[in-house]
């Protein structure tokens, strides 16, 4: 068992009784996120669930610092951060910032792509829970083909943006996406980030109870069938050099693949589909496949 | 000893920042900023300033970038103008709510559309609210010099609040003038290295900045920045008086007197035509008539004790206004007829919206209006509680 606490430190930095909701795939997100980074970290956080998460005054549920910032400037102000820390000769802390997906992939996205770009030493983190959940579940940048959102009531019809992607033409050293559902995975990317000076960006699968319409018990059975139908890909992208990761490795061939209906039919905001949608959602999900064949 | 170098306002301005020895900059360009911003790159450059800066991708970033590394410790500054500051307008609250003692230029310019880059005062006044203090400076040499002293102010412990200083787009940014370069050792006596303060982001000592208020908190910490900005009255003022005795010169602490002692009509005004209404007042004093001049360096907090004294005795007060809040006149005028209203014995104000977007506010155009003001006072005029002077009809017809 010495193995297991040596991947996940005993310590805890997010605390008990903070505000997230029943099953909230931030807050176990988050606890194995500063599991792996440890209390040497500065978190900067803009407008989003973990606004909340975080606490009232004068209290906090971190047990590391925290910065909160307005919705578009995560990226900026960690940018400051860092480049302060830098000067006085304290590289030793990360900076990170933990964004959700509007605050990321739509109003953030600007001054990530100038912090990227700029290539600052920092850990960028997007939870992505596929809508602005905060605000009651209204649609973002990230909110997947044909779902429900209190803003698209007879679901959404684009398909969701693909940042890790974005991210990588701004040719940063370090790009990797995460499950809850994986968290040996998630931690030796964390880890591997933390030791990369630069601009690191990681894209965290999210599920949230409340938003998509399931069973808060389930959190992570959802974020398993994600992974396993193909609809959420686990990789790294380091050095401009792509590589599949946990059980995502095996799913290049299509019959590896459960079908993705398994992971739609968990959720109430996929309830209205008809065959047709399903159908072009796998489409899509295949079509990303063979996408990811070719690098 | 004196080290005089010809410097425009905005290459004074970086050498106001450089002697208070800022170590981390963020800017995004825009006319009429941009030499502050190029100027300190090349001291960085050339390593002569020790300091970071981060070229951001626009001014809301610039403004973030800035809080994040105020956060950590930085003595932090940054400059913009006009489109720029609405566009961090957000973050420049953002900085007064975190309590962060930053010091920003605003090169004033006019607001878009229709475009203009010259200089009124409508980008500058729009932080009166903010939580911010504002300094106005007029010339080059006060724009250094109120530079550094900003620095003190905002870092004083009674107040930590951040600071804008302004000064007028081309004509104070772009003219250059004979400006005395204080020694650095005598700027590191008057501004120390910044200390350690209580709500600084520090590993050792987590701490949550900006969590989340309920009703029964929030309004405490507003009351908090109102008690700062209180003691900034001091602070300005004090920081003032202590640079005078150390380099020789000070402008009044939050307003500058010009011959008002008998005076019994006094301009009220701000920023760099600030000296042609000195000029006026020369004038007008030739002839005969008892005028003085009250340059508003300090808008936040606002010289309300100041003004009060001088209004008390005088008959009239002329106020030069370069900014307008429209639907109720001159924004510096309002802001005079508020901290007068409560004298039992009230001047009239006469409030003149001139020289917006940059046309010229000369000596002639300050001395006609003071004329027009004395031909009220004698009976023989009236004119409107606000005017705006010299609207073209050409322009405004249909």
């Amino acid at each position: 068992m010495s193995k297991l606490t040596e991947v996940f430190p005993e310590e805890e930095y997010i605390l008990k009784g903070n505000a997230s909701c029943p099953g909230c795939g931030a807050a176990l997100l988050l606890r194995y996120v500063l599991k792996a980074l440890g209390p040497r970290s500065i978190f900067v956080i803009p407008a989003c669930c973990t606004s909340v998460i975080a606490g009232p005054l004068p209290r906090t549920s971190f047990k590391v610092p925290v910065m909160h910032i307005a919705f578009a400037a995560s990226a900026a102000t960690a940018s400051g951060i860092s480049e302060m820390l830098e000067l006085r000769g304290r590289e030793d802390i990360n900076v990170v910032v933990w964004a959700g997906d509007g605050g990321t992939v739509d109003i953030g996205l600007q001054a990530l792509s100038g912090a990227a770009e700029r290539g600052h030493n920092i850990i960028y983190i997007c939870y992505d829970n596929e809508a602005y959940m905060n605000t009651g579940i209204q649609r973002s940048g990230s909110t997947p083909l044909w779902a429900w959102t209190t803003t698209t009531p007879s679901g959404n019809p684009r398909p969701k943006k693909n940042l890790p992607f974005i991210m990588q033409v701004h040719r940063i050293p370090y790009i990797a996406t995460g499950s809850p559902a994986y968290p040996n995975d998630l931690m030796a990317k964390l880890r591997k980030a933390k030791k990369i000076k630069g601009f690191k960006y990681i894209h965290l699968h999210t599920p949230c109870p409340p938003g998509w319409r399931f069973d808060s018990a389930k959190s992570v059975e959802v974020a398993r069938l994600a992974v396993l139908t193909g609809a959420w890909i686990l990789y790294e992208i380091e050095n401009g050099v792509f590589r599949l990761t946990g059980p995502s490795k095996r799913l290049l061939d299509k019959k590896r693949r459960k079908p993705v209906k398994e992971y739609l039919k968990l959720q109430g905001r996929f309830r209205h589909l008809t065959r047709e949608q399903i159908e072009e959602i796998q489409r899509l999900i295949d079509e990303e496949w063979e996408r990811i064949k070719s690098l | 000893m004196r080290n005089i170098k010809v410097l425009t306002g905005n290459w004074a301005a970086a050498y106001g920042a450089k002697l208070a020895r800022i170590d981390f900059v963020s800017a995004y360009p825009i006319t009429p900023q941009t030499s502050v911003i190029e100027k300190l790159a090349e001291f960085i450059d050339k390593g002569e300033l020790k300091a970071k800066m981060v070229r951001v991708e626009s001014e809301h970033s610039a403004m973030a970038a800035v809080i994040g590394a105020a956060a950590v410790g930085a003595r932090a500054f940054t400059a913009t103008s006009a489109q720029g500051l609405f566009y961090m307008y957000e973050m420049v609250w953002w900085a007064a709510g975190a309590r962060l003692p930053i010091v920003m230029g605003i090169v004033t310019r006019a607001l878009a559309p229709p475009w203009s880059i010259w200089t009124d005062h409508a980008d500058f006044l729009a932080l009166r609210d903010s939580g911010w203090i504002l300094l106005f400076a007029r010339n080059a040499q006060e724009i250094l010099d109120t530079i550094i002293q900003a620095y003190r102010i905002a870092e004083d412990e009674e107040v930590m609040l951040p600071v804008a200083v302004g000064w007028d787009a081309f004509i104070a940014s772009h003219t250059a003038e004979p400006v005395d370069v204080p020694e650095q050792e005598i700027v590191d006596e008057y501004l120390p290295r910044k200390k350690a303060f209580s709500h600084m982001l520090d590993v050792d000592n987590p701490f949550s900045l900006g969590n989340l208020a309920f009703p029964d908190s929030y309004m405490e910490y507003r009351w908090l920045i109102d008690r700062a900005m209180n003691a900034a009255h001091k602070a300005i003022v004090e920081a003032d008086r202590e640079f005078g005795e150390l380099f020789g010169r000070s402008y009044g602490g939050l307003i500058e007197k010009y011959r008002c002692e008998d005076a019994n009509v006094v301009i009220v005004m701000m920023g760099a035509s600030s000296g042609d209404g000195m000029d006026a007042v020369d004038a007008l004093r030739d002839r005969g008539y008892k005028i003085g001049l009250c340059r508003i360096r300090a808008v936040r907090p606002f010289p309300v004790k100041e003004l009060r004294e001088v209004a008390r005795t005088v008959d009239a007060v002329l106020v030069l206004d370069r900014a307008v809040s429209f639907g109720i006149g001159g924004t510096l005028g309002s802001e005079v007829k508020a901290a007068l209203y409560p004298l039992k014995e009230k001047p009239l104000v006469f409030d003149f919206i001139a020289g917006l977007g940059g046309r010229d506010v000369d000596a002639r155009l300050i001395e006609r209006l003071a004329l027009r003001v004395y031909d009220v006072l004698d009976g023989k005029t009236e004119v409107e509680e606000v005017e705006w002077v010299d609207i073209n009809p050409e322009v405004v017809k249909a």
